[in-house]
């Protein structure tokens, strides 16, 4: 059952997932840095949401980087 | 480890807690897809009772290691303790550290060889290995039966967190959630569980490790933090780990360290470590005997970092939140909020749009991680160690294939069934977890013994599981009817509840212990040819000399050993 453990890593699946939801989580900070929403959200000066979102990206495209189906042969 | 029930009812919150929109609903609306998408690609990798019970012995280290956490880390953990830290402070981390760490590193380098070796599919099946039939019966029904109940129960309680953080509607919370998980597991057995767990352990971490980064940056530090709530609460309790320890009286918890190192530390933390087949299943579908070593380990090492995301949140919340927390009835009263709001509160205050979702689907992935292990351990215990003993002894591997997929959905439409009985009678959940810790203390009192001591025969070993777990029903019983019973259980008037579990625990292992020698030496020994490759001493654990030290178990589990040690000081 070797092969089949090696044609399927979950950690390439998690680098998409994750890479999808930083662009979201960073389009959405993005959008609010453009427009302000009135907010109550503390800290809300750091923009959270952007540097989260890039820091998922940068996850994502590790996992992907290092889990691809060519790689993992 | 379970939470007190009661810590999870919160009905207080006057209107739901946090607004999603468009961008948090596609996170989570994604998440579902997701996860179903990794069973329907696994189905077709499914074939056999291997595949669907043991994910075809086929996992690394760092795969089982992550989903041997990710099962028992539940949402209700994460909302529980998070409670619990802003009510009782940094002594909740009790329950992370000397209460899960040196049971994953024993678990690892001790009893881990036996399990392997053995090739035992569950706990249950070892213990017919073991100490013959009876005792497999015994174990596997008490499990079986608790594990959809409590799978029930979690449920319920995680479609009310939802209610009343989201406004979702609790049916719609319960079917939909519980469906998906059913898929997916009953497509791709403990290989899909196990997969899917790996990624909502990734997601639960990025999703609520912001709240006590964001936290630190707004108070100023760890330094600060403890100087903030030293003013709030008006002492420094709350951020001392040991020093308060000394007296019953002198802690929040009402607890003596005794029964911390010895209850909590000793037996309930190795009982549900080592012999609750939820987590212990994971670890049995590594790859080898070194990688079933290695992921108990792995899984100590984060394990130990959990307090940062439901821990440090609590104490946080304690130092910045403006308004004062109260328990559950006064929380009703006055309209406010409860402890249980804790996490839920410290999220709407630093996440915004997307990353409210990332923070929700946090949660859900929490809740089905948990729900997914209770599932498929209740499905691999019913199809081999009840069905296939008692009901159908020689079908086919399909047949056993066929049966685990159809318990699975069968267990889950029970669980459902619970959660909605729980509905109706809310005082079921308390029964039902104090059933569940009946059993955990003498079970791992049973499966030592069985480990470590040749001597150890079957009777032995029935009759100390059964006369343990009925000294701590007895136990349970007697304080229900005279509450006064807690202080000769606990050994001081000054006991409250949460001493109680942990001297329960200590008395009921005891007994145990006590039966199993006793009834051990008054009958015959076993034939030593039964022993081979389930008992120390008869089993042959291969060498690891030929691997360098840096991938020897045994050197990472000092690793995490001395980092337990220093948190442990640096907290004191």
């Amino acid at each position: 059952m070797a092969h089949e453990q090696s044609s399927f890593s979950i950690w390439y699946f998690i680098g998409l997932l994750v890479g999808l939801y930083g662009v979201l989580i960073l389009g959405a900070g993005i959008h609010d840095l453009v427009s302000p929403p009135a907010t109550t959200l503390a800290l809300a000066n750091l923009h959270a949401g952007i540097w989260w979102g890039a820091v998922l990206i940068v996850f994502s495209a590790i996992c992907i980087y290092f889990f691809r189906p060519g790689r993992m042969g | 480890m379970a939470i007190p029930v009661s810590i999870l009812l919160f009905q207080s919150a006057p209107a739901h807690l946090i607004h999603l929109n468009a961008v948090d609903l596609a996170i989570i609306i994604i998440y579902f897809a997701a996860v179903l998408a990794v069973g329907f690609y696994l189905k077709s990798r499914t074939e056999t009772g291997d595949d669907f019970f043991l994910a075809g012995r086929e996992m690394t280290a760092w795969i089982a290691g992550l989903s041997f956490l990710s099962a028992n880390l539940g949402s209700l953990e994460l909302m529980g303790w998070a409670a619990a830290a802003y009510q009782y402070g940094i002594l909740a981390a009790h329950w992370y550290w000397i209460g899960a760490i040196p049971a994953m590193l024993f678990l690892g380098i001790v009893m881990m060889p036996f399990y392997y070796i053995s090739k035992t599919h569950s706990v249950p099946g070892y213990l017919q290995l073991r100490f013959g039939e009876p005792s497999r019966v015994l174990s596997a029904v008490t499990f079986a039966f608790m594990t959809v109940l409590m799978s029930g129960i979690n449920m319920y309680s995680m479609a009310l967190v939802m209610k009343v953080v989201l406004g979702w509607d609790i049916h719609v919370s319960i079917w939909v959630s519980s469906l998906t998980v059913a898929v997916y597991v009953a497509l791709g057995g403990l290989r899909s569980a196990i997969f899917n767990e790996v990624l909502q352990f990734v997601l639960i971490w990025l999703g609520a490790l912001l709240i006590p980064i964001l936290g630190l940056v707004e108070v100023g530090g760890w330094t600060n933090l403890k100087q903030q709530i030293a003013r709030n609460v008006g002492n420094t309790n709350y951020t001392h780990l040991w020093s308060t320890l000394g007296s019953f009286s002198d802690n929040p918890m009402g607890i003596h360290w005794t029964g911390i190192v010895l209850g909590l530390g000793w037996v309930i933390s190795f009982g549900y470590w080592t012999t609750d087949f939820l987590v212990v299943q994971r670890v049995l579908a590594a790859k080898d005997l070194r990688a079933a070593k290695t992921a108990p380990i792995i899984g100590a090492g984060f394990k130990m970092l959990v307090p940062f995301i439901v821990i440090l949140p609590g104490l946080l919340g304690l130092a910045v939140l403006p308004m004062k927390l109260t328990g559950e009835a006064a929380a009703v009263a006055s309209g406010g909020h409860s402890y249980n709001e804790v996490l839920p509160l410290m999220l709407a205050r630093y996440c915004g749009p997307g990353l409210l979702g990332l923070g929700i689907t946090a949660l859900i992935a929490g809740f089905m991680s948990g729900m997914a292990g209770n599932v498929t351990a209740f499905s691999t215990v019913w199809t081999y160690d009840i069905y296939r003993a008692l009901i159908r002894k020689n079908a086919s591997d399909k047949h056993y294939l066929a049966m685990g997929r159809w318990s699975t959905i069968v267990g889950v439409l029970v669980s459902i069934g619970t959660a909605y009985l729980v509905m109706q009678f809310l005082s079921i959940m308390d029964y039902v977890q104090a059933l569940f810790s009946f059993f955990i203390a003498p079970l791992f009192g049973t499966v030592l013994l069985g480990m470590l001591w040749k001597r150890a025969t079957a009777a032995g070993g029935f009759w100390g599981l059964l006369l343990g777990t009925l000294s701590s029903i007895f136990m349970w019983l007697w304080v229900k009817i005279n509450p006064q019973a807690l202080s000769i259980i606990a050994l001081s008037s000054h006991a409250k509840d949460m001493a109680e579990n942990m001297y329960r625990a200590l008395w009921s292992w005891i007994v145990c212990v006590v039966v199993t020698i006793a009834i051990s030496l008054m009958t015959k020994p076993p034939d030593e040819k039964q022993l081979v490759n389930v008992v120390y001493g008869a089993t042959v654990i291969p060498s690891e000399g030929d691997v360098p030290f840096y991938q020897r178990p045994i050197f990472w589990a000092g690793i995490v050993f001395v980092g337990f040690l220093a948190l442990n000081l640096y907290f004191w």
